[in-house]
């Protein structure tokens, strides 16, 4: 599961670059450096200093926030203030090419076939051409799963992540049948997934890395806008990946989506590229956008190999 | 004391002779224990106990190896078999209360067993709620940080209210039979003798008591009824309040008030069937009742064929793309021969199958009722687990066992052990306590007078 990352390297610093909470992120990375000489890993991240210098360091340098390092139950039901996460979605850019749900497995610790991002096949009717369609959870502004759950244990934040205390749901899985996307999973216990957690759990070499890693057996687990990323300011493990940088995420108050390499104003994006949300009409307010597949990058290929065969 | 045909159409009365033979009659079954009973009560606790087993291993060896729940379908048999087990505890609503109110005289040997069959039911159906959380340990949760909001918490709230409400109708009633059993048992363990003691509460069978137990038990009647309806409503919600189409149905809380109806129906025909046959007894379960519980099957097997085509066929006739997959699918596709031998079993049979005077004899009824059942267990199964196959995104590029869930033999040992504990709770009441009312039974000869016959 290790996570290559050299030819991106460059768009690594764009990335950085590209949101407002840049100089938030770079203070928060370079204080993360820390002064002892862990065993070196061989992997090459950039970083940026507080005065703005781009320097290129050994991965084991920086310090992620392990495992046990998470979020207390306190700490991620508080949503940043002053901030309104939002997506945006180009379907004219996706060409199932996958990493974003390889980039979201690494991030979070769990492996296939769970994916907290999907990329399905859709096609509205026969005259009209097929398109692939990333969904994940919405984090919808009128979330039917946090309406239903009995413990609050997913609860709205108000930074408009929808977010899962794992340490609190009881596995009713109530919320995944009111999620009426299917963006819920839950973690049944797969042997090969808690041998994963096991040996991989406090692993935090990848450079995406997300404090809120998989959820914990007999609890339900779902797409959390690398909640802690989106807090610094960095860039979800998704968008990171796409190489095509068809996941723009960003902040509805500023006005601002990026995908790490192009930056838009949010509103405008929106009123000129005809953007809607999946199933408007059940009333659940996504926060996820989608741009409509016009003006394609790639013609339409179908994927002929299935992914996750095995159980 | 044999009734014959042309007074089986009045409900039953006894003189007070009658009363000392009544008495001896019901109290047998308590007396002495079969050689039947205990392999009948041995092979229900090795069920119950294999259930047991079977949840250690699904706790301990975690629910992807032990069970055929995936993402998609997770809800599986325990959720169905929780519907079903409901359905059963609204027996006490059906069989009892209601009847009891609109002076339907013929209720009152049926009452007790309608009663004990709620208690055991609902006492299954809290524990297959247990059953199929995914943290069981965290069962506390739910009093720490419970919302009121959701209808999780409705359903417990409604369950346990309907537990404490059945225990009370049940045992209350019971007072004046416990003051019998007391009187007239000897030759028992003395712990039993004792517990008889305790729990008739010093009941003497005089004037004021019987007047305050009868109205406790008039308010309880009245309370149970709308509890009960609740408690069915509240579970159709947990299916109805979500997003999805197949659910999706301002019809549902009353369509399963009415298969519950129904399935009361039929779980009374095979329990007095079963209770007549083997405690011997023929002169209070009569055939009267047959023909009544047979008329009363009809009348609800149309009132649930009602609800049905308000459920299927009237999305069926606009078949939006919302709906399509789904009933599609059980009309003609992949479940269709499963669809349609419930819909035949569960409501073509028992609507018009009983309207011959023929069918409505205890034999024919209580293989009518068992079908019924049957189809009425497959019922919710068809609600609860296709209803899950067809979400509004399609499913894509998973395995095939996310697709199609099968239940995994632990599953259906634990869903065995839920009916197994079910039975066992009525069957160790009946080998307690007489399973009919001696007192509502005399009540009923003397109906209208002011004095009441003393137990001693
Ligand atoms: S499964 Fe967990 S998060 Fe979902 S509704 Fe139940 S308790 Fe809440």
């Amino acid at each position: 599961m290790e996570n290559e990352n050299n030819n991106s390297s460059r768009r690594n610093f764009l990335r950085l670059g590209a949101l407002g909470g840049i100089a938030l992120a770079g203070t928060a990375i370079a204080k993360a450096v820390t002064d002892e000489a862990p065993k070196e890993t061989g992997k090459k991240v950039k970083v940026l200093t507080a005065d703005g210098k781009l320097v290129e360091v050994d991965s084991s340098h920086v310090e992620h926030h392990a495992m046990n390092d998470n979020y207390t139950s306190e700490e991620i039901r508080q949503g940043v203030k002053g901030k309104k996460f939002i997506r945006v979605i180009d379907l004219g850019k996706c060409a199932n090419e996958r990493k974003c749900i390889e980039g979201c497995q690494t991030a979070h610790n769990y492996i296939a076939p769970v994916e907290y991002i999907k990329v399905k096949k859709m096609q509205n009717s026969e005259l009209e051409s097929p398109y692939w369609f990333p969904t994940m959870c919405y984090h919808c502004d009128n979330p039917p799963c946090t309406k239903v759950c009995p413990v609050d244990a997913t609860f709205k934040r108000e930074d408009g992540i929808v977010a899962m205390d794992y340490d609190r749901c009881i596995g009713c899985k109530f919320c995944m049948a009111a999620c009426p996307y299917s963006a819920r999973t839950f973690n049944f216990g797969k042997p090969e997934q808690l041998k994963f957690t096991e040996e991989h759990g406090n692993d935090t070499s990848d450079p995406n890395h997300c404090r809120t890693p998989y959820a914990q057996e007999g609890t339900v687990a779902k797409c959390d806008f690398c909640t802690d990323r989106s807090e610094k300011g960095l860039l979800p493990a998704c968008v990171v990946e796409c190489p095509n940088g068809a996941i723009l995420h960003g902040d509805e108050l500023e006005d601002v989506v990026t995908n790490g390499e192009d930056t838009f104003r949010l509103k405008k994006l929106l009123q000129d590229r005809g953007a809607y949300r999946q199933f408007e009409e059940l009333g659940t307010k996504p926060r996820v956008y989608y741009l409509p597949p016009v003006a394609r990058n790639f013609p339409f290929e179908d994927a002929t190999e299935a992914h996750n065969t095995k159980d | 004391m044999s009734i014959d045909k042309a007074e089986s159409v009045k409900y039953e009365t006894f003189t007070q002779e009658e009363y000392m033979i009544m008495k001896d009659d019901l109290l047998r079954p308590i007396e002495k224990i079969g050689i039947g009973a205990k392999i009948w009560i041995g092979f229900l606790t090795a069920v119950f106990l294999a259930g047991v087993f079977a949840y250690y291993l699904q706790e301990t060896r975690g629910k992807y190896v032990t069970t055929g729940l995936r993402d998609y379908t997770t809800w599986g048999v325990y959720i169905s078999n929780f519907l079903f087990l409901v359905a059963l505890s609204l027996s006490s609503v059906f069989m009892s209360a209601i009847l009891r109110l609109t002076n339907f005289q013929w209720y009152r040997p049926l009452s007790r067993i309608a009663d004990v069959i709620s208690l055991s039911s609902i006492t299954m159906a809290g524990i297959c709620i247990m059953i199929s959380m995914g943290r069981a340990d965290r069962l506390h949760h739910l009093f720490i940080y419970g919302r009121i909001q959701s209808p999780i918490i409705w359903d417990i709230i409604v369950v346990a209210t309907y537990f404490v409400a059945c225990v009370l109708v049940l045992f209350i009633a019971l007072i004046p039979s416990l003051s019998t059993c007391k009187n007239h048992l000897h030759n028992l363990p003395k712990w039993q003798l004792k517990m008889y003691d305790i729990l008739s509460f010093g009941w003497e069978g005089n004037a004021e008591q019987w007047k305050v137990l009868k109205k406790t038990v008039l308010i309880l009647t009245v309370l149970i009824i709308p509890l009960g309806i609740a408690l069915r409503t509240v579970s159709a919600w947990l299916f109805s309040t979500t997003l999805r189409p197949e659910w999706d149905s301002t019809n549902f809380g009353a369509y399963f008030v009415s298969g519950s109806a129904l399935i009361t129906v039929a779980t009374m025909v095979i329990a007095v069937y079963a209770f007549r046959k083997i405690y011997n007894l023929e002169n209070y379960l009569t055939e009267m009742h047959f023909d009544k519980l047979g008329q009363a099957m009809v009348l609800m097997g149309f009132i649930y064929a009602y609800f049905n085509i308000n459920e299927y066929l009237v999305p069926a006739y606009k078949m939006s793309g919302l709906h399509e997959n789904h009933l599609l699918d059980l009309f003609v596709g992949e479940e269709a021969l499963f669809y349609w031998s419930v819909v035949f079993f569960g409501i073509a049979v028992p609507s018009i199958l009983p309207l011959f005077r023929k069918m409505r004899k205890p034999l024919p009824l209580s293989i009518i009722a068992l079908a019924v059942l049957i189809a009425g267990w497959f019922k919710f199964y068809l609600i609860v687990i296709p209803g899950q196959a067809h979400p509004l995104l399609p499913i894509q590029d998973v395995p095939e066992t996310w697709k199609h869930y099968t239940p995994s033999l632990i599953e259906l040992t634990i869903v065995a052990a839920t009916i197994a504990g079910t039975l066992l709770l009525v069957t160790v009441f009946s080998k307690f306590f007489p399973i009919i009312s001696v007192w509502e039974v005399a009540e009923g000869k003397l109906e209208g007078k002011e004095e009441i016959i003393n137990y001693k």
